[in-house]
């Protein structure tokens, strides 16, 4: 059986080779997962266990249960300002990642450019060839991994149909201000600018209010915004989020959404109404640890001379590595040979991130001062020789 | 809460260094605070959470909840009787409660006997107590927000996105 040209093209993943070496080892400290070290709260997963036992087990409307587009409108209200309507601008999706390609799938023609600062979360890029774009990658490695405005004008003239904007982001850490975004949205604005925002970390940012995109002036109508449960509720296996955006967008979204997926399991979205009705404590809790064990690790990798930036959210350091002397993807190799240690190379999310490496801290302290040790050990071994 | 309180609670042992780090101060500033909590009383002492379950000797302890109904004296109410009763090295907790009885202690024992001999003896007879009601602890779950059972399986893939 021959697979498609498409499919073959898509941009391998070039560290599945070491991926599989990490599942491969035992007693390995992993800070390379990308997902809370927290089970769902209690009385979430108690609610889709009910759920069950009532005999919830049949296909929701194909947008999601109304119970959970009504919630999440309130939450976007409540929380943000936010007025969008449960009944035509709210789309239910397995998880942000298939909101992403409903997004793309549905706002983007064969051959319009779409724009992708990097380094970025790995499906960016694949949806968009996917759906017959082509990727523009910006690379902000020189700007503190941040999109400039100038950084942006200057790709602006590429005439491209969307922007994705992660922030927090997926694997730096990195996070806007809302005068910040307000200077990207102009810019957007201007050139007629599509916005596809992934907020999936926003209730992760720590050191300032996280500003959905879509309250900037004027954004609203210009944006589709991705956000969903997994991070914030810790409930990444239940595969719940959400779209929300423009009627004609969410309803052409919905369009692919009832053909490919029907709806989201009926289990999940009864856990996740359970979520926005009672969630909020846990949340908070968990945002404090988070914030804890943050500013322990970059102040540690610091220390051992891995140069870092402070992460202004999410549950990801994203340390340069330079000053050892290897590449992304040694560094990781032998640290994982040697220490047992597990990080990610940075060249897994952009090959312009040669020379970082990700490391999540959605580990226990007493793991992340263990693994830190170890690595602080590793650097003494490895210590490039002076000439 | 202090969120150096937070992380006391959680883990009594974590060193000044560490605490300063998370919440980003000087270790000073931490050590002076916590002096300050344990010299107002706020921290009163650190231990150990120990799953007797696992414990062979310790195992055999008997401890029993026990319902205590009192009659309150002038001036001091059930303050002056709930001393006389937590004085008891027997009685490891004692709470005044709301409710159809007053006092709820947990005493500890070395075997059902003792616990026994313990309420009949001791308990009972004092001149303010009413009357008693004994419930033995079959098996402890959760102590403290703390759930005794063999640490838990990590359940997440190795490594992902």
């Amino acid at each position: 059986m021959s697979v498609t040209k498409k499919v073959k093209n898509l941009q391998p993943s070039g560290i599945r080779e070491f991926f599989d070496l990490v599942l491969g080892m035992k007693e390995v400290i992993s800070l390379g997962v990308g997902e809370p070290d927290f089970v769902t709260p209690w009385q979430i997963r108690e609610a889709g266990i009910y759920s069950l036992e009532e005999g919830f087990t049949s296909y929701t409307s194909n947008k999601g249960l109304y119970k959970l587009r009504l919630g999440i409108a309130r939450y976007l209200k409540n929380r943000w300002g936010l007025e969008y309507s449960p009944e035509e601008e709210i789309l239910i999706t397995v998880g942000a990642s298939e909101g992403m390609d409903l997004a793309l799938r549905t706002l983007i023609n064969p051959k319009d450019k779409v724009l992708i600062p990097v380094p970025s979360y790995v499906s960016y890029g694949p949806l968009t060839e996917l759906a017959a774009g082509e990727p523009v990658y910006i690379d902000t490695t020189p700007y503190g991994f941040k999109l400039t405005p100038e950084l942006l004008e200057k790709y602006a003239a590429k005439k491209p149909k969307a922007l994705i904007l992660n922030y927090p982001a997926n694997p730096t850490g990195v996070s806007y201000t809302a005068r910040e975004l307000g200077e990207i949205n102009r810019i957007l604005l201007k050139h007629k600018i599509l916005c596809i925002t992934d907020e999936i970390y926003g209730e992760l940012t720590y050191d300032f209010q996280h500003t959905p995109f879509a309250t900037l002036k004027g954004a609203k109508g210009n944006t589709v915004y991705l956000d969903g449960f997994s991070k914030s509720y810790a409930m990444t296996g239940w595969r719940v989020g959400f779209a929300a955006g423009p009627e004609d967008i969410i309803s052409a979204m919905n369009k692919i959404h009832q053909y490919t997926i029907m709806c989201v399991s009926i289990t999940s979205q009864m856990a996740a109404c359970e979520a926005l009705q009672a969630g909020r404590r846990s949340v908070e809790e968990m945002k404090r640890e988070y914030r804890r064990r943050r500013e322990f690790v970059i102040a540690e990798l610091n220390r051992m001379g891995l140069e870092c930036h402070m992460p202004q959210g999410a549950f990801y350091a994203f340390p340069s590595i330079k000053s050892s002397g290897m590449s992304s993807i040694d560094f990781c190799q032998k640290l994982l040979k040697d220490q047992k240690v597990a990080v990610v190379p940075g060249t897994a999310f952009t090959p312009m991130a040669e020379g970082y490496v990700r490391i999540s801290y959605a580990s226990s302290i007493n793991s992340l001062k263990e693994a830190l040790n170890r690595i602080g050990a590793f650097l003494e071994k490895h210590r490039p020789v002076k000439k | 809460m202090d969120e150096i309180l937070e992380i006391l609670e959680k883990d009594g042992r974590r060193s000044f260094e560490d605490i300063a780090r998370m919440l980003k101060k000087k270790p000073a500033a931490v050590k002076a605070a916590v002096a300050r909590y344990q010299k107002e009383g706020v921290i009163l002492k650190y231990k150990a959470v120990i799953n007797k379950e696992l414990i062979r000797d310790a195992a055999s302890q008997v401890r029993a909840l026990i319902e205590v109904n009192i009659t309150p004296q002038k001036d001091v109410g059930f303050d002056r009787v709930a001393e006389r009763i937590y004085s008891f090295a027997e009685v490891s907790s004692c709470y005044l409660i709301s409710g159809t009885y007053d006092l709820l202690l947990i005493v500890e024992g070395r075997d059902l006997q003792a616990v026994s001999r313990f309420v009949a003896e001791k308990l009972a007879p004092l001149e303010n107590v009413k009357g008693t009601t004994t419930h033995f602890l079959l098996k402890k779950y959760k102590e403290d927000g703390v759930i005794l059972k063999h640490k838990e399986e990590n359940k997440r893939i190795a490594i992902s996105y």
